[in-house]
């Protein structure tokens, strides 16, 4: 490089004796940011597409039932009749299951690898757990209706329904498959997504904050639990909420172990079927135009479902993100 | 004394409670070993040369193995890659290097949305976009699902890589004068590219599992597919084929598929982490 070209094409100074040169390349800088904005908006309009296929590919359904798609039971291909309101409790259902139990287990691992492992550990467990997370869903539905659907039928739901003595939420045949173990599932394959957001939110808590705590005589449970856990409160919810959209639209673990039957029934035992397993199982076969367009209704009422989770749990991550770096 | 035994009780419930979020790492860690295991017993005995090179037999009858699933999970997993990886790439390129403060929140918001789309979903958004057009299931509707997949985990990483160069090289570069672009190409790309790698990596092998939106894009086929405007056989629909359907002699070559298709995600994010993690101390 010629010592004399050097000054002239400092940053933010007028291009002088390399002009024309200069313009040349400042054209491909253009041409180049112009490349990569099609294939950044491309993305956008990818997401785009998405919503709008749905919508158009479901006229039909929309325009015969209205609201009522959504309320109505009766999933009848043969009469023409379609209602969701059987998967959209399914879904629901197993969701809050799943997270009844994934909830208080995940935030117990974040806590422990967060605050009491050694760094190392907390590294070494934290990609263990992210191994749980690339584990493919079919193999969860494999090793789910293997093990844990003989265990639910012998052992744990007789159990249930001896203990609380009838109660209607553990009433009914035990037949293993059924809400409950599509739950159990379900929290098995969402915990590693509560585990790495709520450590890393943890990990954001400042260090001053324990520290005051502990120099103020509390233990170190106490300062975790009245100190830690809510400073860092809105990005634990997020947490929560990302796990939630992904319980929400997981398919095929549920599919395998759910029971597949469009009912609601007041107990947990009991065969159900969630919005992902219904388009899992009977897309590829519904050849009636109105069928396969309710089936697309159900894709996009859950697409809504979890878009709405998703901008929540957003959110409440970038809150605390925020809170973290004002202070 | 009664402050004592209140201290007392309080450092028991401390140990306590600090003891129990050890167990439920201990559990959730040892679910992996556990599932991991479980398909060795089940499926180890029935990985043979069979499984790799023969074709699915008719139901009900014994024998064969899955050697187009294979193939046909490596040619989705090819077009995903050949569609999805570049539109990731450049549009993580667009949003750590051109884009102004609001395009890159609206770009990125849209990636992270994508990203919370469930998977069978995207099999739907395909199945209209190619499928219905096309009037077939076939290997490209399949791999452009699982490439759609891989555009917003492909985006973020990325960005997240290319930001992770630090300024004082690309300001080296501009000072030695070089442009932008070319800064970028030589320069940026370059500091970066093995977390890229690693990234798309990760994303292949993520896709690699997922088994929804292939149900009805590429379906299944138990035949060979040539070229890519059938349908055709893939590993984990395979599974979920064959682990529903009545046939014990299914069941097992489910399971040695499950530990087929679980070693090769395993080994592929183990071996992605590696490379990550050499980088990171050199």
């Amino acid at each position: 490089m010629p010592e004399s070209a050097a000054p002239t094409i400092t940053m933010g100074r007028p291009w002088s004796s390399l002009t024309r040169l200069g313009l040349q390349l400042r054209r491909g800088d253009a041409l180049a940011h112009a490349i990569a904005l099609v294939f950044g908006a491309s993305v956008l309009v990818v997401t785009g597409l998405l919503a709008w296929q749905l919508w158009v590919n479901s006229v039909l359904p929309r325009r015969q039932f209205g609201w009522r798609f959504l309320f109505s039971q009766t999933w009848d291909p043969v009469a023409g009749q379609f209602g969701a309101a059987a998967f959209v409790y399914g879904t629901v259902m197993t969701s809050a299951l799943a997270l009844l139990i994934a909830v208080p287990l995940g935030i117990g691992v974040a806590i422990f690898l967060a605050e009491l492992a050694p760094p190392r550990l907390s590294a070494m467990a934290g990609m263990l757990l992210e191994l749980l997370a690339a584990v493919p869903s079919v193999i969860y539905g494999l090793v789910g209706v293997s093990i844990l659907v003989p265990i639910m039928r012998v052992y744990v739901q007789p159990a249930l329904k001896a203990a609380t003595g009838g109660f209607p939420l553990f009433s009914g045949p035990a037949y293993g498959i059924g809400l409950l173990t599509a739950g159990i599932v379900l929290a098995v394959m969402v915990v590693p997504f509560i585990v790495s957001v709520g450590r890393e939110v943890l990990l954001a808590v400042p260090r001053e904050q324990r520290e005051a705590a502990l120099a103020l005589g509390s233990t170190r449970w106490e300062s975790t639990w009245k100190v830690v856990l809510p400073y860092a409160r809105p990005g634990l919810y997020g947490a929560v909420f990302l796990a939630l959209g992904r319980a929400l639209g997981e398919t095929m673990a549920v599919t395998m172990v759910i029971g597949n039957r469009p009912e609601i029934a007041a107990s947990l035992f009991a065969p159900a079927y969630s919005m992902a397993a219904v388009i899992a199982n009977e897309f590829s076969e519904a050849t009636e135009e109105l069928y396969l367009q309710s089936l697309i209704e159900v894709g996009l009422v859950l697409f809504a479902l979890t878009m709405v989770i998703n901008v929540v749990a957003r959110g409440l991550i970038a809150a605390t993100a925020d809170q973290g770096s004002a202070r | 004394m009664s402050v004592l035994t209140r201290n007392r009780r309080r450092k028991i419930l401390s140990d306590f409670m600090l003891g129990l979020s050890a167990l439920f790492t201990v559990l959730c860690i040892s679910l992996l070993f556990f599932v991991l295991g479980y398909l060795l017993i089940k499926g180890g005995s029935s990985v043979n040369l069979a499984f790799f090179t023969k074709l699915p037999t008719p139901p009900g009858e014994d024998g064969g193995g899955m050697a187009n699933a294979l193939v046909g999970s490596a040619k989705l997993l090819g077009i995903a890659a050949v569609t999805g990886l570049p539109i990731g790439f450049l549009a993580g390129l667009y949003l750590s290097e051109f884009a102004g403060r609001t395009m890159a929140t609206v770009v990125r918001y849209a990636a992270d949305l994508l990203n919370g789309v469930p998977s069978i979903v995207i099999g739907i958004f395909v199945y209209t976009l190619v499928v219905l057009p096309m009037q077939h299931f076939s290997t490209l509707a399949g791999g452009l699902a699982l490439g759609i997949m891989m555009i917003p985990i492909m985006t973020r990483s990325t960005e997240e890589f290319l930001r992770a160069v630090p300024v004082t090289l690309r300001e080296g570069s501009l000072a030695l004068g070089a442009t932008r672009t070319l800064t970028i190409i030589r320069v940026v790309v370059p500091a970066a590219a093995r977390g890229i790698v690693t990234a798309a990596m990760l994303g292949l092998a993520r896709v690699a599992g997922e088994t929804a939106p292939l149900l009805f894009t590429a379906l299944s086929n138990r035949f060979w597919s040539p070229g890519i405007n059938q349908p055709t056989a893939s590993l984990p629909v395979m599974i979920f084929n064959y682990a529903v359907a009545p046939y014990d002699d299914w069941h097992r070559q489910a399971w040695a598929a499950g530990l087929v298709l679980l070693t090769l995600v395993l080994v592929a994010n183990l071996s992605a982490r590696y490379l990550l993690g050499g980088r990171q101390e050199s």
